[in-house]
């Protein structure tokens, strides 16, 4: 909450038009409450919380305001007193349906659980609902994934956000599988389950949008997409980023550092300014993971013909490959190339000395070099 | 002269010669305690790190004894192996040598080579055993290995430690009352004997001599025989901390010339300089045009620094005479060039100091020996590359170049020692016992087989206790084969390599392994090959790669995400294309690495 306070003037005070200088700033179009809050704050908390980001931030009507949960945080109550909340949509860890997987991960809920707390929402009135699935994780065979696909689909929840597993280094896995007590994961697996999902997600009328990202037609999570797009976000607690115009920075990620300097009223955020070839490269990259792809146009507008042209002859191999395909002016992955999009959007960077080819265009002509109003071009045939 | 002493130090490596010159400075008063850095001669960052000396340096002391004042010469030499010629013409420089021992070591193969030469040049040798303050000196046990080996009196060994000075004034009399004074006519010709030139940015070329006979003005027309070139002697002087110029250096006396020669290509260490208007008879012996033995290719990290790469070979070409190159292409590496060395150290300094000197990093490809070829047409090639090798079937016989190495060692170690040179090729000669624990062991050795890791797995199976020297004795033919690796069937030319027909499915094999470790997957399946003509001997397959993709990419994983990428496409940028598969460049090192 007090950094809610120090950062009211986020929107503001970057765009140049802060409410003394009378314009209204834009209103905050979603809200997003990350992992563990709904076990830990009680309804006059809840109250409280909500009470606060909206008197310090213009906050749209019909804002998103999503929160994450895992299944074992949702119970009939608490659900029945989540919905008088601002919260109108529900991200719920569910991983997967099977007892081996979930214990195998260290999550806290059962099979059960998982199962139950999707009807719960649905009966609690949470019309959007996102639920977290991973594949490629050991022991997870094909036709358990495929089950665990169809077990979900049955809950019918919006939004799905497949993941396939990671080992991050630096964490508890990374460990275990270089000691050997975990098997390391499979890319085979992986890739093989990733195409299998595409398919199933299509039968059942779920449209893949992102790399880990489908939903039925029109409920893309308006919080996550606003990512992609270079859309402004302010993040709020310990290791939070926030993001306005080429400006991005990020709270300590260690709680008790995070909270004394809170108390003192400083913010204790570190921060980067992002170069123009820096902004073309998260362009690529972002753009390359969606259905909607990277706009040629805008990218020319933006970057500069210079820029433009450089990453076009990067770019050619990979047409020649089929892994990228050119249409309507836009760059996407066909299906050959979505499970190698960071192998592509690195190749396609420009850095060291072609980051100098990056001549910003003038603001006013700029548009987002992902554009969600256009084709997506995943579902195009052929 | 009769107050003049000239002389080096022999001592293998770490036995303490540098220490104890240091000493020998400090209590001539020749450094001050200001400028007394550990290490005075070796003054290349690269020298004090490695503990050896590249180039050989000269000082120049004054003594005072019994109320005479000495002028002490010390010529310090390079103490490796790839440097023997330059010892030679330092100890050709000399009337005496101080043999030094590590007490805890005892004596080494290199020190007995250079020890020989020594000898062979009459110089007097004062045996001192060093640093016998140190646990585990065997003092008594070294000194009746250097009683065995010159002969010498047991009571004339010197006991030292250059680390406390213990020893420094028994050193210093035995130099003046043991080491002749030189000899020569100051009124015979000039004949000065060049034992080393160095590079300087605002001097130019300054060479090192010794002169035997005559006098050398400033101002002299001066000529050096073997070359047949003439040059005014702008400067002349003495060698102190730094240049100390005279009118003029006499009969005895070692100094330097500077003559404004930009190129130490010029000057040609054991030349003999000479005055243009009253030349001597004859050159001093012993002078060799040294030819590199040693060739790798060196490239460029980015194909645009090609012209750089040059700038700086040619600059330390400047200062060390020894290395030549040439332009050459391939097709895996592009634009680079053809480098010559006097042996795999050797390649290594100038590796290194092109990266240290001039931030120059390079590829370096599978060094290999001179061969020469006889053609069936009757042609002779010399090859300097793998590339240059002619077809099998125009092929009447390949030459390759041999040496002679002296190996000692303790006796345990001889069965170990015999199997490693068999295995390379080696004939065993002889075989030594210099004491009861001490056996000196002889081989002919074909060049090519120590070329890469023989020192290393001499040092390792011998846990330290083998050194090991060698001297180029002649050309002999062999069976040698030109093993080629493909990467999906595309020949990389920097990896190829000229390889004894029985050693080269082995090494084939091992190469493709290192390869498979080096090469990253990729979205296709890569196929390592090793092939002799059309025959595949070795065959490693690189599986496709599945999946790169991040799973997550939200608010706080955009920016790791960025520059994780970046980074890679930075690495990519350095990588070679050979056909489709990327090849990074370290793979080009695979051959150096595979005992790894």
């Amino acid at each position: 909450m007090r950094e809610a306070e120090l950062r009211r003037d986020f929107f503001g005070a970057h765009s140049g038009s802060s409410p003394a200088h009378g314009s209204p700033p834009t209103p905050i179009t979603s809200l997003y409450l990350g992992g563990g809050t709904p076990s830990v704050l009680t309804p006059p908390q809840w109250e409280q919380l909500f009470e606060a980001l909206y008197r310090l931030f213009p906050i749209a009507s019909d804002a998103e305001v999503t929160l994450e949960a895992n299944p074992d945080d949702l119970d009939a109550d608490r659900l029945a007193a989540l919905r008088q909340t601002p919260v109108n949509r529900l991200s719920i860890g569910i991983q997967s349906f099977r007892d081996q997987d979930l214990s195998w991960m260290n999550r806290a809920h059962n099979t059960a659980q998982a199962r139950t707390c999707l009807d719960l929402a649905a009966a609690a009135g949470f019309r959007h609902v996102n639920a977290d699935l991973i594949y490629g994780s050991p022991g997870l065979d094909d036709a358990a994934w495929m089950a665990n696909l169809q077990q979900l689909f049955t809950a019918n929840p919006d939004h799905i956000s497949a993941y396939a597993l990671t080992v991050e280094t630096g964490t508890a896995l990374a460990h275990f599988v270089r000691q050997g007590k975990s098997p390391n994961t499979d890319d085979e697996q992986a890739s093989r389950q990733f195409q299998q999902m595409e398919v199933a997600m299509a039968e059942a009328g779920y449209v893949h949008y992102e790399i880990s990202n489908f939903c039925r037609p029109g409920a893309f999570a308006r919080h996550n997409t606003s990512y992609w797009t270079g859309e402004p976000y302010l993040g709020l607690g310990p290791a939070a980023h926030s993001f306005i115009g080429n400006h991005r920075s990020w709270n300590v990620s260690h709680n008790i550092k995070y909270v004394t300097q809170i108390e003192a009223g400083l913010l204790p955020s570190e921060s980067e300014q992002l170069s123009p070839a820096d902004q073309l490269n998260e362009s690529l990259m972002t753009g390359l993971r969606t259905t909607w792809g990277v706009d040629l146009e805008a990218l020319q507008v933006r970057f500069g013909e210079r820029a433009f042209a450089a990453v076009a002859s990067l770019a050619q191999p990979w047409l020649d490959g089929g892994q990228l395909a050119l249409r309507d002016g836009h760059w996407f992955l066909t299906a050959s190339g979505r499970f190698f999009a960071d192998r592509i959007a690195s190749d396609l960077f420009l850095v060291e000395e072609d980051a100098a080819l990056v001549e910003m265009g003038s603001e006013g002509a700029a548009k987002p070099v992902l554009n969600m109003e256009r084709t997506r071009f995943w579902e195009c045939k052929g | 002269m009769k107050h003049i002493r000239n002389f080096c130090i022999i001592a293998h490596i770490d036995h303490g010669k540098s220490t104890l010159a240091d000493r020998l400075l400090e209590s001539t008063k020749t450094v001050s305690d200001r400028n007394m850095q550990a290490q005075v001669l070796d003054n290349m960052d690269l020298e004090r790190e490695r503990g050896i000396t590249i180039k050989s340096h000269a000082i120049q002391m004054v003594h005072m004894h019994e109320g005479q004042q000495y002028v002490f010469n010390l010529i310090d030499t390079p103490g490796h192996v790839d440097f023997s010629y330059e010892v030679s013409r330092s100890i050709a420089a000399c009337e005496g040598a101080l043999l030094l021992v590590d007490a805890t070591q005892g004596i080494q193969a290199q020190t007995i080579s250079n020890l020989y030469l020594a000898i062979e040049h009459n110089l007097e040798i004062i045996p001192i055993v060093n640093k016998i303050d140190m646990d585990g000196a065997m003092i008594e046990e070294v000194k009746d290995q250097i009683v065995d080996l010159i002969g010498c009196k047991h009571e004339s060994i010197i006991e030292a430690s250059g680390k406390t000075g213990l020893g420094v004034p028994d050193i210093f009399r035995a130099i003046i009352e043991r080491i002749p004074s030189p000899s020569g006519d100051t009124e015979a010709p000039l004949q000065a004997l060049i034992f080393d030139s160095v590079f300087n940015s605002y001097r130019g070329v300054i060479a090192y001599f010794r002169v035997f006979n005559g006098v050398m003005k400033k101002g002299d027309w001066v000529k050096f025989v073997n070359t047949g070139n003439s040059y005014e002697a702008d400067e002349v002087g003495v060698l102190k901390m730094d240049l100390d110029p005279r009118p003029e250096l006499r009969a005895g006396d070692v100094g330097y010339i500077i003559t404004g020669i930009k190129q130490s290509k010029e000057i040609k260490v054991g030349d003999t300089i000479t005055l243009r208007s009253n030349p001597c008879e004859k050159a001093i012996e012993g002078f060799v045009d040294v030819k590199p033995m040693v060739f790798a290719g060196l490239y460029p990290i980015e194909n645009e620094d090609y012209e750089d790469l040059r700038d700086s070979l040619e600059k330390l070409q400047l200062n060390d005479a020894s290395l030549v190159f040439e332009p050459e292409t391939s097709l895996a590496l592009g634009f680079g060039f053809r480098c010559g060395f006097l042996g795999l150290l050797h390649l290594e300094i100038v590796q290194e100091r092109l990266d240290r000197e001039y931030e120059m990093p390079v590829i370096t490809t599978v060094p290999n020996v001179s061969y020469v070829a006889y053609k069936r047409n009757g042609e002779k090639l010399n090859i300097h590359n793998p590339s240059d090798f002619p077809d099998p079937a125009a092929l009447e016989r390949v030459d390759e170049p041999y040496i002679r190495a002296q190996i000692i060692t303790s006796p345990e170690f001889v069965g170990a020692i015999m199997k490693l040179c068999m295995d390379r090729r080696g004939t065993l000669l002889n075989q030594v016992y210099l004491t009861p624990t001490r056996v000196e062991l002889s081989f002919d050795l074909p060049l090519a087989e120590i070329v890469f890791d023989f020192y290393d797995k001499l040092k390792s199976l011998s846990r330290g206790y083998a050194s090991f020297d060698y001297e180029l004795i002649d050309y002999r033919s062999g069976d040698l084969v030109k093993l080629d690796i493909l990467l999906n069937g595309e020949k990389v030319d920097a990896l190829s390599a000229l390889i004894h027909r029985n050693n080269a499915e082995d090494f084939g094999r091992r190469l493709c392994k290192k390869l498979r470790e080096l090469v990253p997957r990729q979205q296709f399946v890569i196929a390592i090959q090793a092939a002799i003509g059309a025959k595949i001997v070795a065959r490693e397959t690189i599986s496709a790669m599945r999946k790169d993709v991040t799973a997550k990419c939200y608010g706080g994983d955009i920016s790791r995400k960025r520059k994780l990428l970046e980074k890679q496409k930075k690495g990519k940028k350095r990588m070679r294309q050979i056909g489709s598969v990327e090849v990074p460049q370290q793979a080009f090192l695979a051959v150096l690495k595979m005992n790894e």
